[in-house]
């Protein structure tokens, strides 16, 4: 219940931030909302020697426009996101998303981009983020620098952002007047998604003519699944034919054996969801 | 202190929902649970345990947490020897019941994994745990019982010099009893002209998870040793302290405070509890021990975990003939405080209320490298119930009938109770037609009948299923007599004193034991009935062994059903007490004196004095009967004759989503018989709180252990409770035959909601999808079981994975259980 | 920092939970410990005007932050409009999970003053009770909303 012994730094700019890292190096860990990384001291799974708390770096907060994307601080609250009107017109995506992630305490608590760094393959926001092809902002030592959503995320629980760096914010390009959906496929409302899938969907006249899915714990990663998109452009959104395209959403995955269902019982939901997520977005 | 009470009706409090007393405290944070006692000087502890399921320990090295900071001890077995006592059994099942030996702490193997090997004493919380990552113990492993079918075969031994993992068989048989006929007979017969059903199912293992996990404070710095814990049993713990510390019980006093929840789960004497006893006794310091949800999770008992092999005969049209079961149970590795005890509890039980003419019960309890198995929420009554419903509906749906219609052509009718059934009990009351009726109206079923065909015609993504379950349980436990020729090492009864004291308050000492019941609230509108005080004058108290000095505690649905009744039977000596004095100071003859409405008066006249005028005469003894003892405190304990038998319908509709393998309640109507009702609002709670319990069992939790003996459910991010989103309203209604066990006419209401309805649950999965091949579901229902079942029985699968069916002589040992919900 | 409208300054490890500070240095032991995985929510607390899960925050991260505990909800003994509904309807049994719930149930009315049955029950899902069934936790939210009348007998 109790982490073990850890120092703990509370900057309040980036700058300090990161000379904080590189001054403690391997032996910190970074804070942001601390909803994921406090279960795992508690449990004392991990042992951090210094933690350093991003929460006081006010500069890392806040939601704004930046022409053809809107830009989401890394510390900006689950909550905060959730209620943003920025983020409901341009990437209604992300808010549906939010609206499942976790409960009400935690979406007070826990940041948009501490749930990113995170790199949790079952987290709620990865599918949506690297769906709506989101840029990620990461300062170090050596000045700022932006990773596309395909290459952010590596493995579990690894993303692109160095041992020596900090994620301080994501670009989403506007996916203004898009429909969007995330069908999250849960046991009980508490869990981590079993497999979830993200749509967001441009159609005109009953036909898509574009489509952005990624899918939630279908891999080490969250995934993009392009060949349903592709599949998806031009199609009538009829149940039908949303169905034909679903049928890729297994393609590249490699979903995990756990408690909840077996990796082939995941890749049956996994094209199911992707039909329900895709004409719930399409508004069918 | 007349206590003015101008209500017209003499009962006014039984029956009415107040509020309940304990609130105001339990929402402010005004709360004392155990975990909150802080003494000066306290110390605490942090326990090592074994990550390994079953192994020699060859070493333990201390050096470097005993020089920790803070640190003011480190024990091993070998340290403490006999101080540390041993953890008994109270219910050998047989005679030649195989028990290991229950230390606290594993002194030369460990059995199980989160058994304790290590306990180091600091000064705070934070550093005990510190040192404890410090202590380094050497394990060579060894193999592991795991599954309950394999460790019944004794392929590996649990505790090796032991020679059997086999603990005891123990057998009903009507034919030997008496009470019935050849069960072996009437399955043959239906084998040439009847039906007979064979099925296999299987009860998961369960964890109780109450919301506190568990602490204890030891205090041994006064005459007394003060042990407060947060137990169920607190006059139970105390004798078996005293029973094997060595150490007078009259110098143990035990403190159930505040308890968070309890379920069974804490119905136990517990290694944590021994060891905090000792080591406090041992450092003469006050000592606490407060666990965490992942060393609850693992190391308080489990329930459930049984295999059920049920062979049901029946003739063509649905008259039920014989019922064999054969059990096995897993105790996990130890024979705990009940042990064996709870499947025995439901040998009485698989009968229900149907009438078998004969029956046989046979049930073998194995011992397993897992957490020890103990008491559940129904004990022994939910793997029964669930056994039998389910085989009543599969009866029903192998001849086409309906299987409410098949239930009431076997079940007792009302006019013939009282009813000895084929298990030898003798059900007092009961009017089954009554609350079927009144479940089936409820619950609109010749429409969701209706929906169900519509659906099934037009295979629909979503089916439409019906579940059922008209149960019965036994609760009040228990007739001591019955307890003993069980061999069941106390009584059942319980008692209760009522002091009126000088002011005209009435203190009641309960020897049951709340955990969130509301007894302060029912038994004080009870008392406030009989005395004719007011509610509000009534004080409970319970749970401190100096204060409540005997006690049997709370379990079994006991506590109003016994506890009540002796609280009933103190009342009326207080009321016989108070006769001779109202009689004296009344200048009246004793026979002339009436009770009504908390005043005594003389018969024919308006005069006449409330009972708390009476206290305080008493109270002042200036002016007395001659000879009389200056007091109307009276206690009493009540031996109950006999169970009581609450029974009720439940019938459950449930959406399933044949693609997912989703499920969605649609609708859960429960109509129970519980008897008179003391406090409607709080029977309530009973109920919708014991459903989701029973429900959960059906859809949600399991214990679920790898393959190295690890438990995989190790917290709440794996072993599933369902929260307030998962639930929804379940819609209750009573009928009521009252009970004529006890004087008040009430059943027990604690556990009816649990056993009831996971059968119900279950069974309504299974008929929606009936119609595609499939006859059963593995509890928990998952989405991926329903899923499967789905896929599977179009290619002839059977769904209770590891379950030898549909036909018994193709016995084998089933697939590992311990693969649980991902296999 | 504020707890419960006090001014409290203590040092602490960096590792202490804001749970651990409230109980073992301020003797709130009105807020409970459940879990050790933020699964349950018996230690919800308010912090800066939101609740959270007071065992997933550092007592140094609260610093100078403003913390309202179940002791601090009433307004001396005029009750908390939810205490009085949790009590009215019933929807508590043992009370363990109850300052959690009470406090989540505060929040979540004060971002939503009139939910729906089903606001309530997704609202309150960072919440586990183990008593109730939950059945009466909704009705007492949905009273203390006064979208319905109870009775107090």
């Amino acid at each position: 219940m109790i982490p073990a012994q850890f120092d703990y730094l509370a900057p309040t700019s980036v700058e300090e931030a990161l000379s904080a890292l590189a001054e403690h190096g391997d032996d910190a860990k970074i804070i942001a909302g601390g909803q994921s990384l406090l279960p795992v001291l508690r449990l004392r799974l991990n042992a951090p020697e210094m933690i350093i708390d991003l929460g006081r770096i006010e500069a890392l907060r806040g939601v704004r426009d930046d022409g053809d994307a809107i830009v989401i601080g890394a510390m900006t609250p689950h909550a905060a996101v959730q209620k943003d009107p920025l983020v409901a017109e341009h990437a209604a995506l992300i808010s549906r998303a939010v609206d499942h992630l976790a409960d009400a305490q935690i979406r007070h608590r826990g940041t948009f981009g501490g749930a990113l760094a995170h790199a949790d393959p079952a987290g709620d926001l990865g599918a949506p983020a690297i769906a709506l092809g989101s840029q990620f902002v990461i300062a170090g030592p050596s000045g700022t620098r932006t990773v596309d959503a395909d290459e952010f995320f590596v493995d579990l629980f690894e993303t692109a952002i160095g041992e020596d760096e900090i994620l301080t914010e994501v670009r989403v390009p506007k996916h203004t007047g898009w429909g969007a959906h995330y069908e999250k496929f849960v046991r009980v409302a508490h869990q981590w998604p079993i497999v979830a899938v993200a749509a967001a969907v441009k159609a005109e006249g009953g036909t898509i003519s574009e489509a952005r899915v990624g899918l939630t714990n279908m891999g080490n990663t969250p995934i993009r699944a392009r060949a349903v998109e592709q599949a998806l452009v031009g199609q009538p959104a009829t149940e039908e034919a949303v169905s034909a395209a679903a049928a890729h959403a297994t393609e590249g995955t490699n979903p995990p054996a756990d408690l909840n269902g077996d990796s082939d019982y995941r890749r049956h939901l996994a094209g199911v969801l992707t039909r329900r997520a895709v004409l719930a977005a399409a508004g069918a | 202190m007349t206590t003015l009470d101008d209500r017209p009706d003499v009962a006014p409090e039984i029956g009415r929902d107040r509020r309940r007393k304990e609130d105001q405290r339990l929402i402010t944070g005004r709360t004392r649970w155990t975990d909150n006692i802080t003494l000066p000087g306290m110390l605490h502890l942090a326990m090592v345990r074994s990550p390994f399921a079953h192994a020699t320990i060859t070493a333990i090295d201390t050096t470097q947490a005993k020089a920790a900071t803070n640190v003011v001890g480190v024990f091993t077995a070998a340290d403490l020897g006999e101080s540390q006592g041993v953890l008994i059994n109270a219910w050998a099942i047989t005679e030649d019941q195989v028990t290991p030996t229950h230390l606290p702490m594993a002194g030369e193997r460990v059995s199980f994994a989160g058994e304790i090997v290590a306990v180091v004493v600091a000064r705070t919380q934070a550093e005990a745990r510190d040192a404890a990552e410090l202590v380094d113990v050497d394990y060579e492993e060894l193999p592991a019982a795991l599954d309950l079918k394999k460790a019944a075969a004794d392929e590996v031994l649990a505790h090796p010099e032991l020679g059997t993992n086999k603990s005891a068989f123990w057998q009903f048989d009507s034919e030997g009893a008496g009470t019935g006929g050849n069960v072996d007979a009437a399955i043959e017969k239906a084998r040439t002209d009847g039906v007979v059903i064979e099925r296999e199912f299987r009860q998961q293992r369960l964890i109780p998870a109450f919301m506190e996990p568990r602490s204890t404070v030891v205090d041994p710095t006064g005459e007394q040793v003060t042990m407060w814990s947060a137990t169920q049993i607190p006059h139970i713990l105390r004798f078996a302290l005293a029973a094997t510390t060595g150490m007078p019980e009259s110098k143990i006093r035990v403190i159930a405070p505040d308890v968070g929840g309890g379920f069974g789960g804490k119905l136990q004497t517990t290694p944590e509890e021994w060891l905090t006893f000792c080591l406090a006794n041992r450092l003469g310091k006050p000592v606490k021990y407060t666990e965490t949800r992942s060393e609850s999770l693992v190391s308080a008992h489990h329930g459930r975990d049984q295999w059920q092999k049920l062979t049901l005969a029946a003739e063509k049209d649905g008259t039920v003939t014989g019922l064999k079961v054969d059990l096995l149970a897993d105790l996990g590795s130890y024979v705990s405080l009940v042990g064996g005890g709870v499947p025995v509890l439901g040998a009485f039980m698989f009968n229900a209320i149907y009438k078998f003419p004969a029956y046989q019960f046979n049930c073998q309890t194995v011992l397993t490298n897992k957490t020890w198995t103990d008491a559940y929420r129904g004990a022994g009554r939910p793997e029964a119930t669930y056994g039998i419903e389910r085989m009543m509906s599969e009866l029903a749906a192998e001849i086409g009938m309906d299987p409410i219609e098949l239930r009431e052509k076997n079940w007792i009718k009302h006019e013939e109770f009282p009813f000895t059934t084929v298990a030898g009990l003798e059900y007092d009351t009961g009017n089954y037609e009554a609350a079927t009726k009144r479940a089936l109206e409820m619950f609109g079923y010749d429409e969701l009948r209706a929906e169900q065909k519509q659906r099934r015609d037009a295979g629909d993504k979503i089916q439409l299923g019906i579940g059922i379950s008209t149960f019965t349980e036994m609760c009040g436990l228990a007739p001591s007599r019955v307890l003993g020729s069980l061999n069941y090492g106390a009584g059942g009864w319980e008692s209760a004193t009522v002091r009126m004291l000088a002011t005209g308050k009435v203190e009641v000492v309960t020897g049951a034991s709340a955990h969130g019941q509301g007894h302060e609230t029912a038994f004080s509108q009870i008392v406030a009935d009989r005395l004719g005080v007011a509610f509000e004058d009534v004080e409970v108290l319970h749970g401190d062994t100096q204060i409540a000095s005997k006690g049997l505690d709370t379990y079994g649905s006991r506590s109003l059903v016994v506890g009540g009744e002796a609280l009933v039977k103190a009342t009326d000596k207080v009321v016989e007490k108070a006769k001779p004095v109202a009689a004296h100071l009344l200048e009246a003859s004793v026979d002339d004196i009436e009770f009504s409405g908390g005043r005594f008066s003389v018969k024919g006249t308006d005069q006449g004095l409330a009972i708390g005028e009476i206290a305080a005469a008493v109270f002042t003894a200036h002016n007395l009967p001659d000879g009389m003892e200056p007091s109307l405190d009276s206690e009493a304990t009540f031996d109950p004759v006999n169970f009581n038998y609450p029974h009720g319908t439940h019938l459950c509709a449930m959406e399933v989503d044949t693609e997912t393998g989703a499920v969605k309640m649609r609708k859960y109507v429960c109509v129970d018989d519980i008897g008179n009702v003391i406090n409607p609002l709080i029977v309530s709670g009973q109920v919708q709180g014991g459903l989701v319990q029973g429900i959960a069992q059906a859809l949600w939790e399991e214990a679920v252990y790898d393959d190295a003996g690890t438990l995989v459910s190790g917290s709440f991010v794996d072993y599933l409770l369902p929260t307030s989103a998962d639930t929804m309203n379940y819609e209750i209604d009573h009928t009521t035959t009252p009970s004529i066990t006890n004087t008040l006419g009430t059943k027990g209401v604690g556990e009816a909601g649990t056993i009831a309805s996971t059968p119900a649950v279950v069974g309504s999965v299974v008929d929606a999808i009936r119609h595609l091949g499939v006859n059963d579901i593995q509890m928990p229902c998952t989405p991926e079981r329903v899923w499967k079942a789905i896929q599977g029985a179009g290619r002839g699968g059977d769904s209770t994975e590891g379950a030898a069916m549909p036909h018994f002589d193709t016995d084998q040992p089933g697939t590992d259980s311990t693969e649980g919900a991902g296999a | 920092m504020m707890v419960d409208g006090a001014k409290v300054a203590d040092d602490v490890e960096p590792r202490t939970l804001l749970v651990q500070y409230l109980r073992e240095k301020l003797g709130k032991t009105g807020t409970v410990v459940g879990c050790d995985t933020s699964n349950c929510g018996a230690c919800t607390v308010h912090m800066d005007g939101t609740s959270v899960k007071s065992c997933n925050v550092l007592a140094v991260q609260a610093d100078g932050g403003e913390v309202t505990t179940i002791e601090g909800l009433a307004n001396g003994s005029e009750l908390h409009p939810v205490q009085e509904a949790f009590r009215d309807c019933h929807g508590l049994q043992c009370g363990y999970c109850t300052p959690g719930m009470i406090m989540q149930s505060v929040a979540l009315l004060e971002e939503n003053p009139k939910p729906t049955e089903a606001e309530i029950r997704e609202g309150l899902e960072g919440n586990l009770c183990r008593c109730t069934g939950y059945q009466n936790i909704v009705r007492a939210v949905k009273q203390a909303s006064g979208q319905t009348e109870g009775v107090t007998a």
